[in-house]
């Protein structure tokens, strides 16, 4: 068995090992190396790009990285509890309306994005609509500023909420509310003080799954936040394309691998093993 | 539950009317948010553009050729993993599911980079394709596992009792039964390979130029109805294989 085991693994081990893990590994040699004259990388070792990230003109970056990613994980823990409890209360169709949720998340990141730049834009059909009502004069500016970079995060990453969510929700024992009623709490105080804190493991959960990809989100500011509203995510490719800074490219990519290594430590320890694998 | 419902409609209504105005407005004569009418001219513009043409057929392509690999390399390996545990090993997959995609694409180009210093290469078709197989391998996992895990494992062990080897038992007894879990996780894998924009367009070379990176160039141009058509395309074409992918896995 041992030997049939192995011979399956190994080309998926390979596969990662070449084209996931060395590539991670060269970029944290890089990030110690000094820039080359035409772009790349020399020696001498330092640890100078590490300390360029604290540049006040990138720690600005960082912190409005940060409280967007933080921003639009909020607001998801805030728009997508309600709707798992919803689902998780909704008997045999349970099913239906879970996938509901995670049907548009499948169909193209890109498009969704776009679908957004459309109804946002100047001349977009929310701008026209409201022109035409004459509740507003001039368009509102609704695209390419932070309130579009957070809105298509929130809206690219509410599944990621909502699944651990339900998943914790569907899993909690209902005696335990029926106790409360029978105790005498009324509904909502029963969900703020018996729902809510056995969610914990699951809000933990799908606040890191969606704080992650928003910290390092590159297409959603690049195409919703215009020119002004850059993140991580644009000034990593910068590095990596325009500006040809590998080393300091590759010390910021290796924080952002550092940070969501130790975020997915937190998740995994919680959840006691019952991951997907 | 009545307050929690009304929630419900305005959050499925958020979640589905943004590329639903969009499919509606795919057909809309005007190339402005006026309505004038149906109309068919933005998808005979978008089916008549050569570059969106050949664009297409490199993600069909590619698609095609990561699916394929990634298919075949996920199943074995998530039989692999269903047989005996590798905490390392699904970690490293995890993992891989959540880096963020520009943090994989600019380690993958300076992989790439560093490697073509040593042999005479460059960037094209197949460093794309493998750059998706890798990324989309997990998803494969992912789904198969689930499937093994719900499996009666004592239909191998009476195949090895009448005497089949381990491979027999795998190929003719979980295989067979596998299989609609396998081709779930094909469509799922196409889907995200014909999808992604950020990994491919840094790895990507002159000949390898896919569908969502010519969208991205016209959507940072702003809005087009061609652009429009095109996504209303690709949303009823892919949402399809999402539906059946599901099917699957639920069956």
């Amino acid at each position: 068995m041992k030997r049939l085991r192995l011979a399956f693994l190994a080309p998926s081990a390979l596969l990662l090992a070449t084209l996931f893990l060395a590539p991670l590994v060269i970029v944290a040699v890089y990030s110690l190396e000094s820039r080359g004259a035409y772009g790349g990388v020399t020696p001498p070792f330092t640890l100078e790009s590490y300390s360029r990230i604290l540049d006040p003109l990138y720690l600005k970056i960082l912190w409005r990285s940060f409280w967007v990613a933080g921003v639009s994980t909020l607001l998801c823990l805030l728009l997508g509890f309600p709707l798992a409890l919803f689902i998780s209360r909704s008997g045999p169709r349970r099913g239906l309306y879970l996938q509901l949720v995670m049907l548009p998340f499948w169909t193209s990141f890109l498009i969704r994005t776009y679908a957004w730049m459309f109804l946002l834009r100047d001349t977009g059909l929310i701008n026209t609509a409201l022109l035409a009502t004459g509740l507003i004069s001039e368009p509102l500016p609704l695209l390419y500023n932070d309130f579009a970079v957070i809105l298509g995060l929130v809206y690219g990453f509410l599944p990621f909420m909502v699944l651990p969510l339900y998943t914790t929700l569907e899993k909690l024992d209902p005696a335990l509310l029926e106790a409360a009623a029978d105790l005498g709490a009324p509904p909502w105080p029963a969900l703020a003080r018996v729902t809510l804190p056995l969610c914990r493991p699951g809000i933990l959960a799908g606040s890191i799954l969606v704080f992650i990809p928003c910290l390092g989100a590159y297409l959603t500011p690049d195409l919703m936040g215009g020119g002004k509203s850059i993140m991580i995510g644009t000034l990593v490719q910068n590095q990596f394309t325009t500006s040809r800074d590998w080393p300091f490219g590759a010390a910021l990519s290796f924080s952002l691998m550092a940070l969501t290594l130790g975020l997915l430590y937190i998740v995994s320890k919680r959840s006691r093993g019952e991951d997907l694998l | 539950m009545r307050l929690l419902s009304i929630y419900a409609v305005l959050a499925y209504a958020f979640l589905h009317l943004p590329l639903l105005v969009l499919t509606v407005f795919s057909f809309n004569h005007s190339r402005f948010t006026q309505w004038e009418g149906l109309s068919l001219r933005w998808y005979t513009q978008a089916f008549a553009d050569p570059a969106l043409r050949e664009a297409t057929l490199n993600s069909l392509l590619i698609g095609g050729a990561a699916t394929a690999l990634a298919t075949a390399l996920g199943t074995l390996c998530a039989y692999a993993l269903w047989k005996k545990k590798s905490p390392l090993f699904a970690g490293a997959l995890y993992l891989s599911l959540m880096t963020p995609e520009i943090v994989t694409g600019v380690a993958l180009l300076a992989f790439y980079q560093w490697l073509f210093h040593l042999l005479d290469l460059q960037l094209g078709m197949f460093t794309v394709i493998l750059a998706h197989v890798s990324f989309c391998l997990a998803y494969v996992v992912i789904v198969v596992i689930a499937r093994l895990r719900t499996m009666d494992a004592t239909l191998e062990e009476a195949a090895l009792d009448l005497g089949a080897n381990e491979l027999q038992a795998f190929y003719k007894v979980t295989l067979p039964q596998l299989l609609p879990a396998i081709i779930s996780a094909a469509l799922l894998a196409f889907t995200i390979s014909f999808d992604d924009f950020v990994i491919t367009s840094l790895v990507a070379g002159v000949d390898s130029e896919t569908l969502p990176m010519v969208m991205y160039a016209t959507a940072r141009r702003g809005v087009s109805p061609v652009l429009n058509a095109v996504s209303t395309v690709i949303v009823l074409g892919l949402g399809g294989l999402i539906l059946l992918s599901e099917r699957l896995q639920t069956k």
